[in-house]
């Protein structure tokens, strides 16, 4: 999705890997993207700084600087919207990345067409205009004024905690929630250790979301990372 | 034991040799021993040996001092100059300060040559070894050349010789072993220019002093000297030409088919009787055993100390020793001989006259002559003092004994009594036979001792009390007289008999003691499958046979580690002792307590050899202070074998069982390079094909073959992924990587996330899914039970036909949460059915792809949970694999109430909670 101006948005892809590098730099530039690229986290850093791009994709796997560095540092200055790209076995990491202020994570191998989709939501938070404050996808309706959640039309009734959570998705539709985000921001900085809290909660608010199917299509597990709410058209 | 002596310690006088005595091994690069050999002091010998070093050191070899006498004269320091010396130590013993060499500082500064004077001085006590000669086999066995002086008073077989020239005894000697190989230079001074040397010079006036008391001035002694030191020169140059002639130059002295056996007493005139076979022996070029006859009776302790000293003595000069039972010393001389295929016999000549031998038919000697065949025998005289010396003044009494005798006195007393009683209808004749009976009787209790006293006594007694003149000792009748005689004779002899076989039985149940220790020791040995259960085994055995407290340590896999004891030992050794024992253990040789080394330690330290290697040290602390028995000693060199034997056996035992392990890890390696390159080659043919196909493809490629093309690219890069997937995992697995984070988590959100996660590989499938109502939240790592169930379901797929269908199933049993995963394929082959589990195991009929890899990943993540996996196959066909995680279940849901609507209004403003 292009931005509003109608200029193709830049692209800084921080990668030591000339392969992925290229195949990005391509798949990037044929949705078009401006492509940038960085081979290590110093060089990335001081090319974010110089110019500034509309999103960048980071991989965790760098030889100078671990991916939480070099987050840490930009976020010290820029709120650019940024997705982490790690190997599967190394869930500590991205979660420790997405603490630190990533938007969003693939993992290798992944499919274009997710990573794109992914770049896309996390722009997208940056250029929210404030609207309505109601929120719709699929068959799911919340009003985060009047605090009325509606499936399919009918009324569902949440209880507080409930809602506090799905309100937390709705916020941030289509990002992954790390599961000690959704702990602080719902329970409070003080029940880091209670994800039994988030499961049971999570489970009822699926159950209550979409009692008749066996699986949810609005939450969706990120195992060992989190939760996200998924849209649909 | 129940003497009850003034247990003195008997001071260690390093003259006298000890019971354990190295024997020579050969390492593999000797040092060369030189030695400036000189009938006496003052010849100059040191001054020749300093010259030599400077040619030496000038030549560019590292030389150094070890030990120098007289350092600092005006006449050495000249010569001693430029030649740097390893500073000797000082050492207090006695309450005297001697310099003596640092043998450590010289072996770790380690040079090519040291010069080391004096080599047949003592050491001060507490020194390792107690004579310098010992120090000197170290240095030569490092590698380290030495340079020495000598004179030939020292030399042990011509000691005996010297005495005769010069009336001296000569207290510290050297023995002629380690002069075998050495080389010789002779430093002579005619014997005028010694004496004037000996007056002017100050220095030699100690020298002098004990010259002139041994009349060493007489000219005929001088020269009989000097003869004799140039005669032991060439004969040792002699015995060097002739031997390298024989053996073409190899260098090992050769030894006729001749053997020698000299009779060893426990008295110090036996030492005089060694030394002089030890000079024949070197004459005859013949070997030689010195042979101790063990007849009835026990030594005294200082009579087993003077045996033990010979034996060592002997065993020093190069004899081996053979110990024997006989009753007779001159029948078990001889058959010792002929065992041994000797044809030499020597014996001291008898001093004096012994009654009893007149009962034996002559002396040793004579009866050895008179039975020896075609074996020569050489009669020696020697001198010594009386055989078992006493110390004067001190009345040896135990207490046994005297009981004894006691006894002995009250049986006499008490038949005595008896016939007093019966001499009313007996007459006197028969008492004799009534006193017969009673010695018959008391022999069997008492020593000989006692009862030939008894014996005596009886005699008397009948005389004196029943025979008439009754009161009187006179005896009238001629029968009176010859019964009496008779009686008395007979009397004695049953005593002797039966004291006899009571020896004899004791000797035999002594043997079978020690053959029993011996078995069982051995017995235990062998059942032992521990190291830690032999250690045990070893220490407590050994401690009861020995009297002793006893430690096992074990020398470490490397060439230098340190010895370790074994921490269930009955000792702990102090630093001091650990490193006698590292000594004894370096050098496989015994040390310690009766040895040539550190004899002022507390313990003996025995090493364990077997072959080549040295395994550890037997530390035995005896809990008396007796000097060893020959039994006992031979007893703990029989042990010694048995356990340094077990314990090789064990070494070898875990050696073989590494080199199992080994072979097994090189065989799995190989397998797995096997498996995963075909694994991994498969999916990459596909896509190279895949991607040529795209690229050679013209312009105007339709698109079906596009989507097609890049379908198998896909579909192969996932076989790919999960191949490193699963050898990632297989990975950590093995080197223990693998900590489950544990979490809470929803079984359901589980099973739901794996599905999407395998979608497509199970789409040829049916699956049914039952989960069971109400699960609690289970602890367990979210990701790695993913895996688990991935694998089962992708197993089960792979393995069944298509269009079957797959269950999977969860639910709580009796507190654990059962994952099962069940098909209705053609089932497990009951033969995979135990390895089924286990890295690479590919059932025999299994379809390709599969690395093996993913059931044992599965059993290495559920174990890490602290679950079990188990595969059997079911009633109904197919297999059925059950996992079982242990649950400390959480409800997950309350009771789940949906209000009516119209409450949720109401409710929803006030936002009433749940």
């Amino acid at each position: 999705m292009n931005d509003a101006r109608g200029i193709k948005p830049t692209a800084l892809i921080i990668d030591d890997e000339q392969q992925i590098r290229r195949l990005l730099h391509a798949c990037l530039e044929a949705n078009d993207y401006k492509v940038v690229e960085a081979s290590t986290g110093a060089e990335g850093i001081s090319e974010a700084a110089q110019r500034p791009p509309d999103v960048i994709i980071l991989d965790l796997g760098l030889p100078d600087m671990d991916g939480s560095s070099v987050l840490k540092r930009l976020r010290q200055w820029s709120s650019v919207p940024v997705v982490v790209v790690s190997v599967r076995e190394r869930e500590e990491e991205m979660i420790a990345a997405l603490d630190s202020g990533a938007d969003d994570y693939v993992t290798k191998p992944f499919r274009t067409g997710e990573l794109l989709a992914r770049l896309r939501v996390a722009q997208r938070h940056k250029n929210l205009v404030s609207g309505s404050p109601v929120f719709r996808s699929g068959g799911l309706e919340v009003d985060l004024n009047t605090r009325i959640v509606k499936v399919n039309g009918s009324e569902v009734r949440l209880t507080p905690i409930e809602y506090s959570l799905l309100s937390l998705f709705v916020q941030h539709p289509s990002r992954v929630l790390t599961h000690q985000h959704i702990l602080r921001e719902v329970w409070g900085p003080n029940s880091l250790d209670h994800t039994d809290y988030l499961r049971v909660h999570i489970a009822h608010l699926r159950q209550k979301l979409e009692p008749d199917s066996s699986r949810s299509s609005y939450l969706k597990t990120e195992a060992g990372i989190g939760y996200r709410l998924v849209e649909k058209d | 034991m129940l003497k009850r002596f003034v247990m003195e310690n008997l001071p260690v006088n390093p003259d006298l040799q000890p019971a354990f005595v190295p024997r020579g091994h050969t390492p593999e690069k000797r040092g060369r021993l030189k030695v400036f050999f000189g009938m006496s002091a003052g010849v100059g010998k040191t001054r020749a040996m300093l010259e030599a070093a400077r040619r030496e050191q000038a030549a560019g070899r590292d030389v150094a001092i070890g030990y120098l006498a007289n350092r600092g004269s005006e006449e050495q320091e000249p010569l001693a100059e430029g030649l740097p010396l390893v500073s000797p130590i000082d050492v207090v013993s006695r309450g005297r300060v001697q310099a003596e060499m640092d043998l450590d500082a010289v072996l770790a500064r380690r040079p090519e040559l040291v010069l080391v004077d004096r080599l047949a001085h003592s050491n001060a006590a507490d020194s390792r070894h107690p004579k310098r000669y010992q120090d000197v086999i170290e240095l030569l066995n490092a590698g380290i050349d030495i340079f020495t002086t000598l004179n030939v008073q020292s030399v042990g077989s011509r000691a005996e010789a010297v005495r005769q020239i010069t009336g001296a005894v000569v207290q510290e000697t050297v023995p002629d072993d380690i002069l075998e190989e050495a080389e010789f230079e002779l430093v002579d001074l005619p014997t005028e220019d010694l004496r004037a040397r000996l007056a002017a010079d100050g220095k030699y006036a100690r020298e002098l002093a004990w010259a002139a008391q041994q009349e060493i001035f007489r000219p005929g002694s001088l020269s009989a000297l000097r003869e004799l030191t140039l005669r032991f020169v060439a004969e040792h140059v002699g015995r060097d030409v002739i031997s390298s002639r024989q053996a073409g130059g190899a260098g090992e002295p050769w030894k006729s088919g001749q053997r020698l056996i000299v009779g060893v007493s426990p008295g110090p005139s036996a030492a005089g009787l060694i030394r002089w076979t030890r000079h024949l022996a070197g004459e005859l070029h013949a070997t030689w055993l010195a042979v101790h006859v063990e007849t009835r009776g026990r030594l005294s302790r200082e009579g087993q100390a003077c045996l033990a000293r010979n034996l060592a003595l002997a065993r020093e000069l190069g004899a081996e020793i053979v110990t024997t039972r006989d009753e007779d010393a001159a029948r078990g001389l001889l058959r010792v001989a002929r065992e041994q295929h000797a044809s030499q016999i020597v014996l001291g000549k008898p001093q004096g006259w012994r009654a009893l031998d007149l009962f034996r038919g002559g002396s040793v000697l004579n009866r050895l002559l008179r039975e020896s065949g075609d074996i020569d025998v050489h009669a020696i005289r020697v001198e010594g003092r009386a055989p078992l010396p006493q110390a004067p003044g001190k009345l040896r009494i135990d207490a046994s004994v005297l009981r004894e005798y006691g006894v002995a006195l009250g049986a006499v007393a008490g038949t005595t009594a008896l016939n007093a009683v019966l001499y009313r209808w007996l007459g006197y004749h028969s008492l004799g036979l009534v006193y017969m009976l009673g010695i018959s009787i008391l022999a069997m209790f008492v020593r000989r001792g006692p009862t030939l006293a008894a014996a005596v006594l009886t005699t008397l007694a009948w005389d004196y009390f029943f025979q008439p003149p009754i009161f009187s000792f006179r005896l009238e009748r001629l029968d009176d007289i010859i019964t009496t005689v008779t009686y008395f004779i007979v009397a004695l002899l049953i005593g002797n008999q039966t004291s006899r076989l009571r020896d004899k039985e004791a000797n035999e149940r002594r043997r079978e003691q020690h053959a029993t220790g011996l078995y069982l020791l051995t017995r235990a040995l062998a059942q032992a499958s521990h190291v830690a259960d032999l250690l045990a085994i070893v220490t407590e055995e050994v401690g009861n046979a020995a009297h002793s407290d006893v430690t096992v340590s074990l020398a470490g896999p490397g060439q230098d580690d340190a010895l370790k004891p074994y921490p269930g030992g009955g000792w702990n050794l102090s630093g001091e002792e650990l490193k006698v024992a590292a000594w004894a253990l370096h050098n496989r040789q015994a040390a310690g307590r009766g040895t040539s080394t550190n004899p002022s330690a507390e313990g003996l330290h025995l090493p364990l050899v077997a072959g080549q290697r040295a395994l550890g040290v037997l530390s035995l602390r005896f809990r008396d202070h007796a000097p060893l028995t020959t039994d006992q000693r031979d007893l703990l060199e029989a042990f010694v074998r048995h356990i340094a034997l077990a314990l090789d056996r064990e070494r070898l035992r875990e050696a073989e069982h590494h080199a199992k392990l080994a072979a097994e890890s090189e065989r799995l390696s190989k397998t797995l390079l096997n498996s995963i390159s075909h694994e991994m080659r498969t999916p990459l043919a596909a896509i190279t094909s895949a991607a040529s196909t795209l690229s050679e493809a013209s312009g105007a490629a339709p698109r079906r073959l596009q989507k097609e093309m890049a379908d198998e690219i896909q579909e192969a890069a996932q076989r790919l992924n999960r191949l490193v997937g699963n050898l990632l995992n297989m990975t950590r697995l093995e080197t223990g990587h693998v900590k489950p984070k544990l979490d809470w988590c929803d079984v359901e959100d589980l099973v739901q996330v794996t599905l999407d996660g395998i979608e497509n590989d199970l789409t040829r499938h049916r699956l049914a899914v039952e989960i069971a109502p109400g699960l609690p939240l289970v602890r367990m790592d979210f990701v790695l039970m993913q895996q688990v169930l991935t694998n089962l379901l992708l197993n089960a797929a792979l393995h069944t036909p298509p269009g079957t269908t797959v269950h999977l199933s969860a639910a709580i049993e009796r507190g654990a949460l059962v994952l099962s995963v069940a098909d209705t394929g053609p089932g497990l082959p009951p033969e995979a059915l135990p390895q089924l589990f286990e890295k690479f195991y590919r059932a025999p009929a299994a379809a390709a792809g599969g690395t093996g890899l993913g059931l044992a990943i599965v059993k290495g993540f559920v174990e890490a949970h602290g679950g079990q996996v188990s595969a059997q196959n079911r009633p109904e066909g197919g297999a059925l694999f059950t996992v079982r995680l242990p649950s400390s279940g959480r409800s997950l849901r309350p009771a789940f109430q949906a209000p009516a609507p119209e409450e949720a209004a109401k409710n929803r403003v006030s936002g009433a909670g749940s």
